[in-house]
């Protein structure tokens, strides 16, 4: 399982120098990382749309996303206020506070940051779509860490 | 032995605790600001936590950040460096509540050192010899004050018991001054650190700074590793340091070392510690101790070639110490300079891009710094960017190099202190050694006024 933490300093390393693709493979482990235009991301295959400003490989269908995420990610960042461990429900087992495409308003509960043994509830700053979660359950987080997307 | 310990600290001693427990087979976990995350300690630790933004109180006076971010990594211990947590009792205490290793005295000694009152009684019955003052919480009735003041005889300095490190103290020459001076330090010392308490000393005219280096361990083992002169100081702010003291004669200082070396047996002392005196015609003054590494630990690492920061990680780890007194040999002369960024004469700060940068070297030179080239001084914390250590067999030769060295460092983009030190390592009576914690502060109010 490739560590959580070093792929997400390979996707900024990636977003910061705009070189366009990035593999590094170590032992058996392979990251492949492919900066395309966001319309990637949200890419249904319904409905057409006319004129739209994609990239010439719009075409292509979207990387799995176990091997990699595309680098481009917008909308607001929900930034960790303080270190402590990730989880995205109120207890084990329970559900989680959101879900990926879940609409959220500001103050809503996005997670919990446990630190020192205490709970610490982190709530949404803005109105919007959970985007992308960026964290594990159960990862440790730093402060100013990304952990949502919100659009 | 501990697997992995926990830096819980910044600049140039972050880096000196990183490359002990390197030595030591230790994984290092760095917390830092955001203002330092790209610092060079921050990029060769095996793990590091952002723990707050820049400000301090946010960061690295940031209790619970910290010990989280000992949670999430495993680390087993804790070292708190110099300044910030380093002397808090409280965090100390956490620490060990949440089952760390604190790599530092007890909080109970911590606490005990850390009021200033407390401290010189303490030492008072471990028969160490103190600066004649009253010892007890100043009273309120100014009458009281105004006999207590005339008793020690004028000029006295009133001091923040909840203070140190030259923080919170006023000297009073007469008795018209001494009522304001009095309700002045107590708002100062509540402001400053919650606590208005305060006391009285005889204020020493024109003494010098000599201190003691011990090192303890959990086993009532105790050894004094010898002197430091830091007399050459601004505003209590230690700029240079050496070791041995000039014109002190070997025997007393091994007498008053020994003597601190009980006093840690006594009160069950453990790690490294400093013994803080006021030397004048031939008698130390006790005024204050520090409980943890300090700044200018590298002059005695090279005169008797202990690593002091590596011995704290040992006792810690429930070590005893390898070495008895009579194994502690003093060799050679050492001079520590501290590399500010600030300008050299007005001493206001110069935080910036480091553009160029070249440390200096050769036989006897030892620079302890976290600073490279293009690195960016942040504002938010000391000035201090390094420290420059010159050795060699005799004081003479330690100054030689010294001035080779200062004249080899490159530090451009910022303004740093060398032309101070410059100045200063070709001053006559600092070259006769000897001078007095005043000395500094004539000689740039001369500087000024020739300006």
């Amino acid at each position: 399982m490739v560590d959580l933490r070093k792929l997400k300093k390979l996707i900024e390393l990636v977003q910061e120098s705009g070189i366009a693709e990035l593999e590094i493979t170590e032992g058996e482990e392979r990251v492949r990382i492919n900066r395309t235009g966001a319309a990637q991301v949200a890419a249904p295959a319904a409905a057409p749309v006319p004129a739209a400003p994609a990239p010439a490989g719009a075409g292509a269908p979207p990387a799995p996303a176990v091997e990699a995420k595309p680098a481009e990610v917008e909308g607001h960042l929900v930034k960790s206020p303080m270190v402590g461990t990730f989880y995205r429900s109120p207890s084990p087992g329970a559900k989680a506070f959101v879900e990926l495409g879940q609409a959220v308003s500001e103050g809503d509960t996005l997670c919990i940051i446990e630190a020192m043994k205490l709970l610490n509830e982190i709530e949404s700053d803005k109105a919007g779509t959970v985007k992308a979660i960026l964290v594990e359950n159960g990862q440790p987080v730093e402060f100013g860490q990304p952990l949502f997307v919100i659009e | 032995m501990f697997e992995k310990i926990l830096i819980a600290n910044r600049g140039e001693i972050a880096l000196r605790i990183q490359r002990a427990c390197r030595e030591l087979g230790i994984k290092t976990v760095v917390v830092h600001s955001v203002a330092d995350a790209e610092a060079k300690y921050v990029r060769l630790s095996d793990e590091s936590v952002c723990i707050g933004p820049p400000p301090s109180a946010e960061s690295y006076l940031n209790i619970p950040a910290i010990i989280s971010a000992a949670e999430v990594t495993d680390a087993e211990a804790i070292h708190p460096g110099y300044g910030f947590l380093s002397e808090n009792a409280d965090f100390a205490e956490r620490v060990e509540r949440s089952g760390f290793v604190f790599i530092g005295p007890r909080p109970d000694t911590i606490r005990l050192m850390g009021d200033k009152v407390s401290a010189k009684n303490a030492m008072k019955k471990a028969g160490i010899p103190c600066v004649p003052g009253y010892d007890d919480p100043l009273p309120e009735d100014p009458k009281e004050v105004r006999r207590v003041a005339r008793e020690l005889g004028y000029p006295v300095i009133i001091k923040a018991a909840g203070g140190g490190g030259g923080r919170g103290m006023r000297v009073v020459h007469t008795e018209a001054a001494l009522a304001n001076a009095v309700q002045m330090t107590r708002s100062e010392a509540q402001s400053a650190f919650g606590n208005p308490m305060v006391y009285m000393e005889k204020f020493l005219e024109n003494p010098r700074h000599i201190e003691i280096q011990v090192m303890a361990d959990s086993y009532r083992n105790a050894v004094h590793l010898g002197e430091r002169d830091c007399s050459m100081q601004r505003r209590h702010q230690k700029i240079i340091e050496e070791a041995p003291a000039p014109g002190i004669s070997r025997r007393i200082v091994e007498r008053i070392g020994e003597r601190c070396a009980e006093a840690c047996r006594k009160i069950g002392y453990r790690g490294a510690g400093t013994f803080e005196f006021l030397y004048e015609k031939g008698e130390f003054f006790f005024i204050e101790m520090n409980t943890r590494v300090q700044v200018e630990h590298p002059v005695t690492e090279m005169v008797t070639g202990i690593d002091i920061v590596k011995q704290q990680i040992l006792v810690a780890a429930g070590e005893k110490l390898p070495f008895k007194q009579r194994d502690i040999q003093f060799r050679g002369h050492a001079l520590e300079c501290r590399i500010n960024a600030e300008d050299p004469f007005n001493l206001t700060p110069s935080p910036g891009r480091i553009t160029s940068f070249h440390a200096p070297g050769g036989p006897g030179i030892r620079v302890d710094t976290h600073v490279y080239h293009n690195y960016f001084v942040p504002p938010y914390y000391d000035s201090m960017i390094g420290k420059v250590i010159a050795y060699g067999d005799n004081r003479e030769q330690a100054f030689a190099r010294m001035n080779i060295a200062l004249s080899e460092m490159v530090v451009d983009g910022i303004k740093t202190n060398i032309p101070l030190h410059q100045e200063l390592l070709h001053d006559a009576a600092f070259i006769r050694g000897g001078t007095t914690i005043h000395y500094l502060e004539g000689k740039l109010a001369a500087l000024r006024k020739t300006q």
